[in-house]
């Protein structure tokens, strides 16, 4: 009997011991994946942050921009710059013939003599003399030199010729290849070309979307949980309301895509591509998130507390606002800021909207066509070229850092208004 | 001289009957104590004197309550005001998280009874001194209610209770929550306080009853058995019922 007992005592020990080391092998799989994902999106994304340049003595020949002897400033913004900077690429290599022309061409950006112009405008001093000017590489150079490409691929396979490779290993050996920290990946809005392309238009297309989100969804959802909560009454229809609240939160997010396509774009008419429309849609599909967070956090004022102020006398208007709301803030608040969140990461509504557009140009309003973010990774991610992929990445890297901030943010809320009344 | 008048009073929880034509007198100016075995409707009782049970959505109240002659289970009777004239404390001790002086300067705010912050400094310092809590927390009336003892919270609903100077006073076991000592300062409380004010309690406590008590109701399974004086309940009842209860045989 007593050794019957220390048996099935044995087996209980052994059975919690189990259970515990599912439990952590559980949490270790999972801190695992998690490791494993920051991991690739950092170890891929980092380079993104630096951007190579090549660094070209250009020849600021007056006669080549059409320019006059002492021009106005004017006539320095109008002058021709394609020349010079054709010449001076084409200058790396004084016996190139035709095509090796085109590639050297073809070894910066795209917009090249821009930043030619930008150096004269800077100082126009530099008329007629011959200074090195730094030039954006091209995406495939800046690949190369980041080590993400591979050299050893047949040429016909590759985007960047044998030329080219060997006038850049020259300009290398030669230390006119400076990388530096990629500022216009925050400054520039989307650009077909990799090495141009920035994350400010999706950037400030977020936050005016999150913000028309906020500015709709947070009142409609708090008026609306504080009624159903405080002054309906409990019956069959505000029965009905609740299920279908929860039902709201579970609707897919293409759903309220497709709904405010068929209804804010096709009925009123809005302008297409813009943040307003994507808030307005993300709206929609936040209420019931912040809906339930607020009723959730008015439930769990104590009763007492409105026993209390109704007992003094107190309207049920007054003891709603004076105590119940107050109270219930933090947990409205940090229930608005987790909605916003999810909003924020949200992809699907906003390419029905048409937020999917190529947009270059960064927006001032909210009526200004725009991408966002998670839409903008899923824009680079669906592009051809290698520089796009440390680009989807780093614009990941951004987007989680964003919404950690918001997360802390909401933590740091519930944490010190709980504190300060318990 | 007598206070509030309720004439076979019923309530109701949905079907349920929780009291069944409920009669009572209540004197101005003593402590009318109601005692009875837990679920025996004295707190319904007590709650329909300030209308309490409206909040509650299935509960309805049937009969007349006659306060001052006038009866609030009149479509006519504005709860707000007969809130104020009614003041309430609760079984466990609910301050508002708020400070010590907002606790008890809220009622006179929403019913705009100081016309200056003077005025209200005073009315603050005169409902808690009247509490008995002014000498524990004069230097700290902007700190948090809710940082206080459980005996000094239930004192400090009760001065927030009597901030609107009301006619009568509900308290609902406001002991049961404390210790001895807490219980014997609201006790001494009580009897300081039915000089201005009439009071009803509801306790658990037979001791208590006797202790603060003039007039005592007994109630039993939604009905009320016997009322009168303590002396005459607690000595020598008419009913055999209050005598096993007061005698400890049930309840």
């Amino acid at each position: 009997m007593n050794k019957n007992k220390e048996q099935l005592l044995n087996k209980r020990y052994k059975a919690e011991q189990r259970f515990r080391l599912y439990g952590q092998s559980a949490i270790f799989m999972a801190l695992l994946f998690l490791t494993i994902f920051i991991f690739k999106i950092f170890s891929t994304g980092y380079s993104a942050f630096q951007k190579t340049w090549l660094i070209v003595p250009v020849n600021f020949d007056a006669e080549l921009m059409m320019l006059d002897e002492n021009p106005t400033k004017q006539d320095i913004e109008d002058a021709d710059y394609y020349e010079i900077a054709l010449q001076s690429m084409w200058n790396l290599d004084p016996n190139a013939n035709e095509d090796q022309q085109n590639q050297l061409k073809r070894m910066v950006s795209y917009f090249f003599e821009r930043e030619i112009k930008q150096e004269l405008l800077k100082d126009p001093n530099l008329l007629g003399k011959t200074k090195e000017v730094y030039l954006t590489a091209s995406d495939d150079l800046d690949q190369v030199f980041k080590g993400n490409y591979p050299r050893d691929l047949p040429e016909d396979q590759r985007r960047v010729s044998d030329y080219q490779l060997k006038i850049f290993d020259q300009l290398v050996a030669n230390g006119k290849v400076e990388s530096k920290f990629n500022i216009s990946f925050f400054t520039n809005a989307d650009s077909r070309e990799a090495e141009l392309a920035g994350i400010a238009s999706s950037f400030m297309g977020s936050i005016f979307s999150i913000l028309v989100c906020l500015m709709i969804a947070f009142p409609v959802a708090v008026l609306a949980a504080i009624y159903l909560e405080e002054f309906a009454p409990k019956n069959r229809f505000t029965d009905f309301i609740e299920v279908n609240i929860n039902n709201l939160a579970a609707v897919p997010s293409i759903v309220f895509g497709l709904l405010g396509l068929g209804v804010l774009l096709a009925i009123f008419q809005l302008p297409r591509s813009t943040p307003l429309v994507g808030g307005i849609t993300l709206s929609l599909m936040t209420l019931p998130t912040i809906i339930i967070a607020a009723r959730a956090s008015l439930k769990a004022v104590p009763p007492s507390i409105r026993e209390a102020a109704l007992a003094m006398g107190a309207s049920r208007m007054q003891t709603t606002m004076h105590h119940t709301v107050p109270l219930s803030m933090p947990g409205t608040l940090s229930g608005t800021i987790i909605g916003l969140a999810q909003a924020l990461g949200e992809t699907a509504p906003l390419i029905l909207i048409g937020m999917v557009a190529f947009v270059n140009t960064i927006p001032g309003s909210p009526m200004d066509p725009a991408a966002s973010l998670p839409v903008q990774i899923y824009i680079w991610a669906e592009s051809a070229e290698r520089g796009f992929v440390e680009k989807v990445s780093a614009c990941i890297m951004v987007l989680l850092g964003f919404l950690i901030i918001m997360n802390l943010f909401a933590q740091i809320i519930r944490h010190k208004f709980e504190k300060k009344w318990s | 001289m007598i206070k509030i008048k309720a004439k076979d009073v019923d309530v109701f929880y949905g079907k349920k009957q929780a009291l069944f034509n409920i009669s009572l007198d209540i004197e101005e100016n003593q402590v009318t104590a109601l005692i009875g075995p837990s679920g025996c409707g004295k707190s319904t009782f007590l709650r329909c004197l300030n209308r309490m049970n409206d909040v509650i959505d299935i509960c309805s109240v049937k009969g007349e309550i006659l306060i001052n002659d006038f009866n609030i289970n009149d479509k006519g009777c504005d709860v707000v005001r007969l809130r104020e004239k009614i003041g309430m404390v609760f079984q466990k001790p609910n301050p508002f998280p708020k400070t010590l002086y907002e606790n008890v300067s809220y009622g006179p705010t929403i019913h705009g009874i100081a016309q200056s912050k003077q005025e209200m400094d005073e009315i603050v310092e005169t409902s808690l001194k009247k509490a008995a809590l002014w000498e524990e927390v004069k230097d700290r009336l902007h700190e948090p209610g809710t940082g206080l003892s459980g005996g000094q919270q239930q004192r400090l609903c009760i001065a927030r209770a009597i901030s609107v100077r009301p006619e009568v006073i509900l308290m609902d076991e406001p002991c049961s929550a404390l210790d001895p000592i807490a219980t014997a300062q609201i006790e001494e409380l009580i009897d300081e306080l039915k000089k201005e004010h009439t009071i009803i309690i509801v306790t658990h406590s037979m001791a208590q009853a006797a202790r603060v008590s003039q007039n005592t109701g007994f109630f039993h399974l939604g009905q009320l058995i016997e009322h009168g004086s303590t002396d005459k309940i607690f000595k020598n009842p008419d009913n055999k019922k209050t005598q096993d209860y007061i005698t400890g045989r049930f309840g």
